[in-house]
């Protein structure tokens, strides 16, 4: 049964902000509704009164003090040491207002 | 014989005794990466200084002997890819927990190793940079994702090495590599510094020759953490303490040899047999069955494991993914590959909205089902084993376009590694027709890497499997 249409894993691209081609939607399509058959078999167990289990170990409220630590801060320079895109110290991102 | 051939615990000894010098260590380590990298794809990234830094860690724990780190680790001085295109030519400004404590005890990272892109896989397939092959028989897979170091340690390119798991990818390709590979329990090693995949499941470990070198490493890297809050800061034992003292009186129960995938192969006739050389070493051993439902006593199926592993890994991949901009460092999200889009593009569907309850929250429900037949499994038994894989390593190009191909190899560790625990793959079987072996995988509950290790290195010392074992007791 096909749950993901091609119009669906549009939408998952624009979420995801993934660029994918026409050819790799069909393609993506048809992998989402075969792992999907594998994951339906769970809507046949019964977890009625069942908590959800996020942290296996059973830790809770981990806090740390809330401090600077300046040893992990990084100096401007390894920061944007990484980037291929920076200017007068800064990094450079795509626009994202319309120019009217 | 080659010095790269050394054990970790052997080549400390000898260094102590002086009887080696490191220098020849290198050299015979650096001729085998000469010789064999290029052929099998092991090593992205080499740290020519290697030798250098060496002679300078002479007289700490790790005696400057060279460690090979799965690319998934930030390491200062040295590239980080994940073997994804998307990291290509990154440079960590800092360093991971786990690479930090072994340089601090003295290890040097010789090199970063392939693995499947963003550890996503089982057959080091994914990788943007090719596979790797496996050196025991190079027209077949290492397994993955840790691939590159369990071969490092099958071609004695390094003297130990460092992988992670979230699902078999420690253990899976420790088995079809015929090394030892150890997946401690979540939380028992930090994640800091790891490129993530699925949070709530990664557990980094050791991969090396012997029971005795995992151990070893263990030593260094496990415990608390700041840098990772979910670490627990249980004391850390030594792990090599106990290591001799057996498995008399222990209970093992045998796990998932009635799973159609494995019933009357060889990976279940070798999990078998290892319950033989348990018992007669004084265990007491049963036969578990396997259910679909809750039952006491009984394995709950890997069935659903399968289902509900996807959907928390690819929800959790689609999560870690979302940092990679393109802006701060790295390549922009069309570098992306066909399977990491794949995971992460479903992991945005099962996390969106309207299907967050129907798919996320109902596979973290099941989940608590698992984590509460372990807990009764590990009321009744010291240790379960089973097989980390359903078979043999498989061919170069078994991956094809099976979306599902990493889930299904994996089926046999999903469980364990849905609930957390910890476990160790052995090697328990040799071909020697394909010269290719099969693992042990033995699981314990949280927290009890000492018995595990202990059972391990039992069937280690007492049978004829392992590699490298007979070296521990030739005199130089």
């Amino acid at each position: 049964m096909a749950k993901i249409s091609k119009d669906t894993v549009d939408h998952i691209a624009r979420l995801a902000k993934i660029p994918v081609s026409e050819k790799e939607k069909t393609d993506l399509a048809e992998g989402f509704n075969k792992t999907l058959t594998v994951v339906d078999e769970l809507f046949k167990v019964d977890i009625t009164g069942v908590e959800p289990t996020h942290q296996v170990t059973g830790l809770e409220n981990v806090f740390r003090e809330d401090k600077v630590d300046v040893k992990k801060m990084f100096s401007q320079e390894e920061t944007l040491s990484n980037t291929k895109n920076k200017h007068n110290g800064y990094f450079m991102v795509d626009q994202i207002l319309p120019v009217d | 014989m080659k010095l790269n051939k050394l054990t970790l615990k052997n080549a400390i000894d000898l260094i102590d005794r002086k009887e080696i010098s490191l220098k020849d260590i290198y050299k015979d380590v650096n001729e085998a990466i000469e010789k064999n990298n290029k052929k099998f794809n092991i090593y992205l990234s080499l740290d020519k200084k290697a030798e250098e830094t060496a002679e300078k860690e002479k007289n700490k724990p790790l005696k400057g002997l060279p460690i090979a780190v799965k690319d998934n680790f930030l390491t200062v001085g040295l590239p980080t890819t994940a073997s994804a295109k998307v990291l290509d030519g990154f440079m960590p400004p800092y360093e991971s927990t786990v690479t930090k404590r072994l340089k601090e005890a003295g290890g040097v990272i010789i090199g970063k190793t392939n693995m499947d892109a963003w550890a996503h896989g089982s057959s080091t397939e994914t990788s943007d940079f090719g596979p790797t092959l496996n050196p025991r028989n190079p027209k077949y897979l290492p397994g993955g994702s840790s691939g590159g170091s369990a071969a490092a340690i099958a071609a004695d390119m390094a003297i130990t090495s460092i992988g992670s798991e979230t699902a078999g990818s420690i253990r899976q390709p420790a088995a079809w590599c015929g090394v030892v590979g150890l997946k401690p329990t979540y939380g028992r090693v930090s994640r800091y510094g790891v490129v993530a995949m699925g949070s709530s499941l990664d557990s980094p470990g050791p991969i090396g020759k012997t029971v005795e070198d995992c151990a070893l490493i263990l030593n260094q890297i496990a415990g608390k953490d700041d840098n990772d809050g979910t670490t627990s800061s249980l004391p850390v034992a030594d792990y090599t303490k106990n290591l001799k003292k057996g498995v008399k009186g222990m209970k093992i129960g045998i796990c998932y040899i009635d799973n159609p995938k494995i019933k009357g192969t060889p990976v279940a006739e070798a999990v078998v047999e290892a319950g033989k050389f348990f018992e007669n070493q004084g265990a007491k051993v049963d036969l578990l069955k396997t259910t679909l439902n809750l039952e006491k006593g009984k394995v709950l199926s890997h069935e659903h494991a399968i289902g509900v592993y996807t959907v928390v890994q690819r929800s959790e991949v689609s999560s870690n993914l979302s940092r990679y901009d393109g802006i701060r460092y790295g390549k922009n999200r069309s570098n992306f590959g066909h399977d990491a889009k794949n995971r992460l593009m479903l992991g945005t569907f099962t996390l969106s909205k309207g299907y967050a309850d129907k798919y996320y929250v109902l596979a973290q429900k099941i989940r608590s089902l698992y984590l509460k037949n372990f807990q009764d499994l590990f009321s009744r038994y010291d240790l379960l084993i089973s097989s980390p894989s359903p078979s043999f390593a498989l061919p170069i190009g078994s991956l094809g376009d099976d979306p599902m191909f990493g889930e299904l190899q994996d089926m046999l560790v999903e469980p364990s590694s849905l609930a957390g625990n910890c476990g160790i793959s052995v090697p328990c079987f040799h071909d020697e027709k394909t010269n290719l072996f099969l693992g042990l995988n033995i699981m314990g509950n949280y927290f009890q890497e000492e018995k595990v290790l202990q059972a391990a290195y039992a069937f280690e010392q007492g049978t004829k499997w392992n590699s490298w074992i007979k070296m521990l007791k030739i005199k130089y």
